[in-house]
């Protein structure tokens, strides 16, 4: 049964990124955003029956939403960690869209939450898979850099995008994030030149086209359509979901240029009856630029291998004829731990309950916001409407 | 003689005939009875066809460049040394791809399409990385 119209998101909450996190732990940083959710949606801590928490990699631990129900003394009917990656987020918003539509419970709270920063992202010793462990690490792969960087270099081969190309999505981006104050570099512009003169730090990635880890948390509160009027905000409903995984390494990747969001979006938009060009913004995930390029391709936005050329063509900014992370991104508004794609998701929603400010996107409808976890790993593509 | 400090694999039942063959300088992958793919890195069914019915075979040890980086900064500190060194995924002649690294030449040498050959270092008593340079033909 379709998903469509089942949900719809009422509140949300968002902690300003934090570079280095200031005496702050994950579950202090996930009950304030998770308090401060519930109340934009006009509820009550006892209204939440369901929890979705993302991985942290500060203090996770097994049985993670648990511990955070325990923190907040709620008891949940459903309760999971979404452990997706950068797709956690959106795989969330159906998630709880499922179980509300399956009956075990009716309004689901969906947080992340991370103390982190720069200085110990490369110090602790990440859990990877035991096949990476023994047939890559020995080789000395730099993490996701590493792994985005053959991506980039095998699509530029492939299609011939350039740096210059790349490097504008950044651009767009800054500039989203200059009219945002809570983005980690607001006030900080930024042009193709600046970025391309960069140092490269995993060819062909250049500096300013690396995503920066912080500290932070974000959190939506999510309903039944019956009871999504209630709230002070207009409710966005989950229109259309879709999932698909192909590999962890990028080594194992089908192609290393053609992502599973070709098969998770067409999934999303097929559920919600709807095509890209009838999207009024967009939201993909943007760990660097070529994942923002790639997705474009593969969710329909342009023809597979122009991604380039429409970048360079088109307005990505709030003020353009395709609104892309019109928060900054995570290139300029930060990746609070592992993040999730939440600020994605929040912008997105934000934009469709007229909230989104000095960015806001005039007639605001319908969003489409893409989760991306691993090296375009895991995808989930979701399609939100007012 | 200096300690080596990088990530060292560790051999599986499942893989240690792919090790104990770079030991002996042999790149030994699997390779299906049943629908006759290269398989790797070792498991313990045929991803392609599921049967578990595999051997191990002596590849060519040629393969091209499938995709590579060259490593600025290095991530893990016992690889600061090396920096820049290239990372790259090399496709084997056979089929299957393997995470590695380009050697024997500067790193602006690497390109895609590059086709290189299996060249084997010796890394720690019991320990031998397969890496790859530019294929002795190539000019």
């Amino acid at each position: 049964m379709s998903l469509k119209r089942k949900a719809a998101i009422v509140g949300i909450s968002e902690m300003k990124p934090t570079k280095a996190p200031e005496g702050r732990t994950a579950l202090g940083i996930i009950a304030e955003v998770a308090r401060e959710a519930i109340a934009d949606a006009g509820l009550k801590k006892g209204d939440i029956d369901g929890i979705l928490a993302g991985a942290a990699l500060g203090d996770f631990c097994l049985m993670w939403p648990s511990a955070i129900a325990e923190y907040l003394k709620i008891y949940p009917q459903y309760a999971d960690v979404v452990d997706i990656g950068g797709a956690s987020c959106t795989g969330m918003a159906w998630r709880a869209a499922a179980a509300i539509q399956a009956g075990l419970c009716q309004t689901v709270l969906c947080v992340v939450g991370d103390a982190w920063d720069v200085a110990r992202f490369y110090e602790k010793e990440l859990p990877f898979p035991s096949t990476e462990a023994e047939f890559e690490n020995p080789y000395g792969p730099m993490g996701a850099n590493s792994g985005y960087a053959l991506i980039t270099h095998r699509h530029m081969y492939e299609y011939g995008t350039t740096p210059a190309q790349l490097a504008k999505i950044a651009v767009d981006q800054r500039t989203n994030a200059c009219a945002n104050p809570t983005a980690l570099f607001s006030g900080k512009p930024l042009t193709i030149a600046e970025v391309l003169s960069s140092p490269v730090v995993v060819d062909p990635i250049h500096l300013l086209e690396i995503v920066m880890p912080c500290t932070g948390g974000a959190a939506f509160v999510i309903t039944a359509a019956d009871r999504a009027q209630a709230g002070p905000h207009p409710p966005i409903y989950l229109l259309g979901a879709g999932e698909c995984c192909t590999h962890t390494a990028i080594t194992y990747a089908p192609s290393l240029t053609t992502s599973p969001v070709k098969v998770s979006a067409q999934k999303a938009f097929e559920m919600a009856g709807l095509t890209p060009q009838e999207m009024d913004l967009v939201a993909p995930y943007d760990c660097y630029p070529i994942t923002v390029l790639i997705t474009l391709e593969d969710a329909g936005f342009c023809q597979k291998g122009e991604g380039g050329r429409f970048v360079e063509e088109t307005d990505l900014t709030y003020r353009g004829t395709l609104p892309l992370n019109t928060h900054g991104g995570q290139l300029s508004f930060g990746q609070p731990g592992l993040a999730g794609g939440m600020s994605h998701l929040l912008e997105a929603v934000r934009q469709l309950m007229g909230r989104a400010g000095g960015r806001q996107v005039q007639d605001a409808e319908l969003a489409f916001v893409n989760g991306n976890g691993g090296i375009m790993s895991e995808e989930c593509s979701i399609v939100l409407g007012r | 003689m200096t300690t080596y400090m990088k990530p060292l694999p560790r051999p599986t039942m499942e893989s240690e005939p792919f090790w104990r063959g770079t030991r002996n300088h042999e790149l030994r992958i699997q390779r299906c009875r049943v629908c006759g793919k290269h398989i790797f890195y070792p498991r313990s069914l045929c991803p392609e066809c599921s049967t578990t019915d595999l051997e191990w075979v002596q590849v060519s040890g040629k393969g091209t460049v499938y995709s590579y980086t060259i490593i600025r900064r290095a991530a893990f500190p016992s690889f600061a040394a090396d920096v820049p060194y290239v990372f790259a995924i090399v496709e084997l002649e056979e089929g299957p791809r393997m995470a590695t690294n380009l050697v024997g030449c500067p790193p602006e040498r690497a390109r895609i399409g590059l086709p290189v050959e299996a060249t084997f270092e010796d890394v720690a008593p019991e320990v031998t990385l397969v890496k790859f340079r530019p294929s002795s033909m190539e000019g």
